[in-house]
Parts: structure tokens; sequence; C-alpha cells
């Protein structure tokens, strides 16, 4: 045992920690059992410092097993004993299993995060070096912890809510236990009465017209005019590949007036049809500009090799070209269909029939004090859902479709 | 001094330097030139049609739509409402009542021209009276010539008409036929009638300027927000550690989900009554009191006897905002971090430099191009967010933005006209910011 300075950083980061993790689980435990409680952080912040000194007391080479399980113990021996055996600030009593759970959770990240922000460091006098390893391990753990909760928190909130009910909502609004005992019919009473009472599976169909639709007319348009910009030598070549992409920047509610005026006049307003023109038209500038940063990538000799042996440009452009740049192809579609399935502005102003309605314009029909708040919420996940799978599947594609297809700096 | 002699033999040798010029190429285009010139025009077509239907065209009717007087009502043209009863009992043949056509112009304000109606009387009712000078009957095809009808006009136009046996054998209600009316309008779309009070009416809205510097706000700070975070984000995950790809997966949800479904979740979470978020708030003891995080306009906070009023809502829809569009910035940042080449790395490691040092001298450098190609990106998009906004406060609490106020003026006050000038402000703003990015934009993109 040398302690030393270092045996100080461990002792402050230690600090640092415990007080982030008994907030967390300590709000995770109120959000999964409904139980209130005010987390004693104080408590927590002298338990993850003395178990960051117990680690840094020891030179790296001497951090024995025994150390490990002597830090382990140190988190929860100090945190029962500061809060007079209530370790969440609650009696054991409530929510046993919860509390349980959540002590250990406790215990064990409080050890997990100092160990690894500590792990090789000296516990004598740090150098420069030594200390900014310290620092950034720590700023990137808070950080990943920040980042996790601040993303997953709305979006866990979102699905329990669709599963409960408004009464118990209101009385206690951390309460987000789910009553198993009901069953599914219970438990999913939203989603049901959505599909039977608010024609849900119709917005559904809809929407996927809609995205799909939007999806085969952008590339059938972009495919060729991408292909004419990067392979085609023509006079304002330049001057497009560069601007058409201002196109992209000019924002929808500057159309909405004029196209409003104009579809009401045809008569395209409450159609999807009217939909079909518009999300094109505002998804092709981005679909070309992608395509064409792919497509110039492709060896013209290939191409060229295609002309010599007697292919037409189209014919180049159906054996050679497109089947090389699929992994595009799809990104650029994934994208396409993703904003449009997205999109809520011109759904929102076009569609009033509610035959008609795609899902943003369905959901945004539910928020309203009759209908109560789940019902908002399961029309959420329901909307959510198709696009973030499909996202999840193809995501490596959309990820480097999107990063090198359009900018390279 | 150059003589005279000295000047002409420095033409006669610049003349001889431009016949030993290597010959110019021709600067029309040769035939497989042009041929390519057409095939390419021919392939981006489609795309121009569509793009200047729905995106040029509809750009330049706001400028004209901005010098009209529209409102929302305007869009249906005036035309001449006619509705036709009959009046009297027709029991016996021979019984005399009176066919009545009430007319009205549809408008408050626009005169009709070369208005008439016609309508198929009943088979089995001859008209008896006099017939109104403007009407003709031919057959049993009634048709009445009005010419100009004032607005706001409503009349009457009476034919009296008497019942013959077979009417009375088969009665057909009057309206199985209903009367056609045709009428030309001046569309206020399309006429040539123009004024300034649109502009006149926003620039001078004392909430004009309010919503100016409530733009500026909202722009620059989520922008900002949402690089530094996604800088952040970037720099977390490209280190190696298990679960990063699931990780990685998850920060993209914000910039994936629908607009309305994230938009309702928040509402929902910062509830001050109901919302999860002001719950664990004061359970941790940050807040003593639930905040409206999205109703309240301004908090006021003493900062060393100065009060300075802290705009809630406008903060908290920023922060939406950052949170929102963060993915797209982290995901650009971290593939532009993992091209840079790890031997840049190495040397600094062998050199010395700290962490905090490699990151300032050699990441922050190599990520420069990338920041700034997404700040101009995310601050025209902030620029332009209209959906987050409309559907987190609806413009409320002072968080109505410039593009906000577009719909406000057009569709809530319905008043198309300055709602179409409020537009065009829009597009100049966003117009200068398009030059600036031609600019600066890098030369070998693409």
């Amino acid at each position: 045992m040398q302690p030393g300075l270092g045996t100080l950083t461990g002792f402050v980061a230690g600090a640092l920690w415990g007080l982030v993790w008994m907030i967390v689980t300590a709000v995770m435990f109120m959000l999964v059992s409904g139980a209130a409680t005010t987390p004693p952080v104080g408590a927590a912040m002298l338990a993850g410092a003395v178990c960051g000194a117990t680690i840094t007391a020891f030179r790296p080479a001497a951090r024995t097993f025994g150390v490990t399980i002597a830090a382990i113990a140190a988190v929860f021996l100090v945190q029962a004993a500061a809060t007079f055996g209530a370790p969440l600030g609650l009696p054991l009593a409530t929510a046993p299993l919860a509390q349980m759970a959540a002590i250990a959770a406790f215990v064990g990240l409080t050890w997990f995060a100092v160990d690894r922000t500590m792990a090789a460091q000296p516990s004598g006098r740090l150098t420069r070096y030594q200390f900014e390893i310290v620092v950034l391990r720590l700023a990137k753990g808070l950080g990943l912890v920040f980042f996790t909760v601040m993303v997953a928190l709305p979006f866990y909130v979102m699905v329990m809510t669709s599963l409960k009910n408004q009464s118990e909502l209101l009385a206690n609004p951390l309460d987000f236990s789910l009553d198993i005992a009901q069953g599914p019919a219970g438990l999913f009473r939203s989603y049901i009465e959505l599909f039977t009472v608010y024609s849900f599976g119709t917005f559904l169909m809809n929407t996927a017209i809609v995205a799909i639709g939007t999806v085969i007319i952008t590339l059938s348009f972009a495919v060729p005019g991408a292909y004419a910009v990067a392979r085609l030598r023509f006079p304002g070549q330049a001057f497009l590949s560069r601007s058409i992409l201002l196109i992209y920047m000019v924002p929808a509610i500057v159309l909405v007036i004029p196209l409003y005026a104009v579809f009401s006049q045809l008569g395209l307003r409450n159609t999807l049809t009217g939909l079909l023109i518009v999300y094109p038209a505002t998804t092709i500038p981005v679909a070309l500009y992608m395509l064409q940063g792919y497509f110039r990538g492709i060896p013209s000799e290939l191409e060229e090799a295609g002309l010599m042996d007697g292919l037409t440009r189209a014919g180049v452009i159906g054996k050679i070209t497109l089947p090389l740049s699929l992994p595009a192809l799809a990104s650029v579609a994934l994208y396409v269909f993703m904003i449009a399935w997205n999109e809520f502005l011109f759904a929102f102003m076009f569609l009033d029939d509610i035959d008609m309605f795609t899902l943003s314009r369905g959901v945004v029909s539910l928020n309203s004090s009759e209908v109560p708040r789940q019902h908002l919420m399961a029309g959420a996940v329901i909307a959510t859902i198709p696009v973030l799978v499909l996202f999840l599947w193809f995501e490596r594609f959309l990820v480097s479709g999107l990063t090198a297809g359009s900018v390279k700096g | 001094m150059a003589s005279t002699s000295d000047l002409e033999r420095l033409d006669d040798t610049a003349r001889r330097a431009a016949e030993l010029r290597p010959p110019v190429p021709p600067t029309a285009l040769g035939p497989l030139a042009r041929r390519e010139r057409n095939l390419a025009y021919s392939m981006l077509l489609p795309t121009f049609g569509i793009v200047m239907a729905v995106v040029l065209a509809p750009l330049l009717a706001n400028f004209w739509i901005s010098f009209k007087p529209v409102g929302l009502g305007d869009l249906r043209p005036a035309s001449l409402f006619v509705n036709e009863r009959l009046r009297g009992d027709l029991v016996e043949p021979g019984d005399v009542a009176t066919l009545q056509y009430r007319l009205r112009n549809s408008s408050q304000d626009e005169p009709l021209r070369d208005t008439a109606f016609t309508d198929t009387l009943p088979a089995g009712l001859t008209v008896t009276g006099d017939l109104d000078p403007r009407c003709a009957l031919d057959g049993r095809q009634l048709t009445c010539e009005l010419g100009r009808v004032e607005p706001r006009h409503r009349e009457t136009i009476a034919v009296e008409v008497t019942a013959t046996a077979a009417y009375i054998a088969d009665p057909v209600p009057v309206r199985d036929s209903p009367a056609t009316s045709q009428a030309t309008a001046d569309n206020v779309l399309t006429n040539f009638e123009f004024t300034l009070e649109n502009f006149d009416r926003v620039f001078s809205a004392a909430e004009f300027w309010h919503v100016l510097r409530v733009t500026v706000y909202y722009t620059v700070f989520a922008t900002l927000g949402a690089i530094i975070l996604g800088l952040f984000a970037a720099q977390i995950l490209n280190t190696a550690f298990a679960g990063r790809t699931v990780l990685r997966g998850l920060f993209l949800f914000p910039y994936v989900a629908p607009v309305i479904a994230v938009a309702f979740t928040w509402v929902l979470l910062l509830d001050p009554f109901s919302g999860a978020l002001n719950a664990i708030l004061r359970q941790v003891g940050v807040l003593d009191q639930p905040v409206n995080f999205l109703g309240q306009r301004a908090f006021a906070v003493d900062f060393f006897g100065l009060t300075v009023n802290f705009p809630v809502a406008l903060t908290t829809i920023i922060l939406i905002e950052a949170w929102r569009s963060f993915p797209l910035s982290f995901l650009f940042i971290l593939a532009r971090m993992q091209s840079i080449p790890a031997d840049m790395y190495e040397a600094a490691e062998v050199d010395g430099a700290t962490p905090l040092q490699q990151f300032w001298y050699i990441s922050l450098p190599q990520l420069v191009g990338i920041i700034a190609i997404l700040f101009l990106l995310r601050f025209i998009w902030s620029f332009n967010n209209f959906d987050d906004i409309f559907l987190l406060t609806g413009g409320a609490a002072g968080t109505r933005t410039l593009v906000v106020n577009v719909y406000e003026q057009a569709f809530a006050i319905s008043n198309l006209g300055a709602g179409a000038a409020v537009a065009v402000v829009v597009f100049l703003v966003l117009l200068c910011f398009s030059i600036v990015i031609f600019k600066y934009s890098p030369q070998d993109e693409g």
C-alpha cells in the first residue's frame, strides 16, 4: 500500500462516479418500481470516493483480486453505513426485489467505472500524460452515460406510456411499472384501439404507399440525372453539380403557400397523388447529389469498355453502373424512404380526409384532449418502429452512403 | 525613347508571334460533343421538370402572392350561387305556381362578369306569365343572361308556371335538374392588382424584430449545440469498447425517428404536472417547483444584482433541436475521424504529446473542414426548422421564428399574402447563405 497523490485522484474520480451512478440507478429504480425516493447522493459520493481511494492506494501491479473485493465491498459498506441501512434512501421493505437490483447495479457500476478510470494509473504522483488520460476517461465515461440516458429516456417513456393508462400516469408520473397480470389484451389496449377505432391500418398503408412510391419515383428520376452530371460533359455541368444541393436548402414552409393555392384549385390537395408529386421533388436533388458523388468514384474505364463492346448508354447504366453502385442505391433509397415516412408539414397541410391520412397526420389528429395520452404515444410507437427497424437493418449502408457520397472534406 | 521604326518593329514581332501561336480549339461543339450534350440534357429533363414545377415555380409564385391582398378564403373562385324552388301548390291541372331562382354572388368583394345560368324546367310545367327580360325559353331550357353582378348582390328571378295534367300525374321535383351557373370573375391570384400592404404589415409589426431575434438565437445555438454534442459523441465512440455498435445505432435514434413521435414524447416528458422529467428533477432535488419548460416565456435570474430574463421555452426548443440533430454531425465527424491515419497519432505519441494535445493539434485541424460544412448545413436546416417548433410550442411563449411566422400569418390568421411576404423574407435570407456557401465551399468536393 503506497497511498499518494494518485489516491487523491482516485478519490475525486470515485466521488463523481458515485454521484452519477446513484442518480441513474435511483431514477431507473423509480421508473421501474413506481416507488418514490430522494437519492442519497452525498452518501453515494462518499462510497465512490472510498472505492476510488481503495483501488489507487495500491500500485497497479499490487492491485490483486483481494483489492478488487475490498473496493467492491467498500462501495456497499460505505453506502449502507452512511445512509443508516437504507442505501437508496428507502426502507429495504419497499419494492425489495427492485431495490436489491438497483443497489447491486449501483455497487457494480460504480466499482467498474472507477476501476476502468484508474486502471494502470499509479498511486503516486501522476504525470501530465497520465493525468490527462484519467480526465479523458472520466469525460468519455460520463459522456457515454449522459448520451445513453438522454437518448434512451424519451424512447423508454414513449413505449412505456403507450402501455399504461391515463389515470395511472396522472397519479404518479414516474411510475412506468407494467401490470403484467392484465395480459396482452390489456397491455396492448391502446394499440388494439388505434387499429380498430382510429383506422391506423389505413394510415400505415397510406404511409407505406407514399414512402415506397417516393423512393421509386426519386430513384427513377435521380439515377439518369446523376449519371449525366457525373459522366457526361455538357455546358453547365460544373454549375449543376454544385448548385443542385441548394434546392435541398429551400424550406418546405416557403413552398407550402403557393402549392396549397395551386393544389387546391387543381383538386390535388387532399390526395396521396399530391404528396407523391411534392415528396420526390424535395428528395430528388439530394438523391442526385449523393448518387453523382458515388458514380464519379466508379472507374470510367469499366463503362468505356462496355461502350467499346457495343453497349448503348442505357445498357452501360443498367449493366455496369447500377450493379456497381448498389450500396449507394440502397443508402439513397433508405434515406429517401426515411424522409418520406417521417414527413410532417405537407401531410399536415394537404390532407383533410381521414381515409387519406398518413401516419404523421394521423398521430397529430390524436393530439387532442379527448384522446388519452397513451393512444398518442402508441401512435408514435407505430410510426417509429417500421422506420427504425428498417434503419437499423441497413444502417451500415446508410452511414457509408451518407458520408462517402455527399461530403468529402 | 522609342522611335517610330522601333514601334513598327515591335508591331511586326507581335504579328509574327500571333502567326506562330498554336491553333486554338474551335469554341463551337463538335457533333459528338453535341450528341453528348443532348443526351445529358434529356437525362436531366425529368429532374428539371419536377424541380421547376414544385420548387422553383412556387418560389417565384411566393413573390407574386406576397404583393396580393389574398386571404385563405379567396382560393375558391367567386361564382354565382343559384337556388331554385317552387312556391305555390299544384294540385289540379291549370294551377299556377311561381318558380323562384334565388341568386347570390358568392364573393364579398369581386364582381362577376358574363354571368348566366341555365335550368331545365320539369316536364309538364308550362311557362304562362311574362318572362324576365333577361331570360329566354327554348323548349324546356330556361337561360338567363345576367351580365355583371356586383359583389354581395342578391336577387330573385321569378317565373310563373302552370301545371298540366301530365305534371299532376307524375310531379317531378324542380331540384332534380339543378340550375347550372357560369360567371367569370377576377381571380385575386391572377389579376393585376398589387399592394404593398403585406410587407407593410409584416415589417411594421412590433413582433417582427422580436421574431428575427428569436430566429437568430435559435439558429445559432441549435447549430452550435448539435455540433458540440456531435463532436463529443464522436470522440466517445471513436474508442473501442464492447457494445460500441449497439450504442452507435442507439445514438442515431433521435435523427431517424419521425418528428411527430419525438416531439409529442418531449411534450409529454416536459409536462409540468404529469411529465416524468419534472418529477425526476424534483425527486433528485434539482427543482423545487415544476417548470413549464415549453410554456414559460422567461424566468428572471438574479445575476450579481443584475436581473436577466432567461428564455425558458426558447432554450428548451433549442436543446431539443440539438438533441434531434446531433446524430447527423456525430455520424459525419466519426467517419472523418476514422479516416485520420493512425500513424499521425503514433508519431505524436513518440514525441511525447499528451492526449489533449493530440486532440487539439491533430484531430481538430483534421476535422475543421467537415465541421465547417456541417455548420453551414445545420445552420440552414435549423433556420428552416418548422416541424419541431410547431409541434412543441406552436410558436407560443416567445419561440416564434421566421419560418413559424409564415405559417402563423398564412394559415392561423388566414392571410396568405402576409404569409407569402414573410416567406419572401425567409427566401432572401437563405439566398444570402447560399451565396456564402457558393463562395466558400471547397472546390474539390463531390
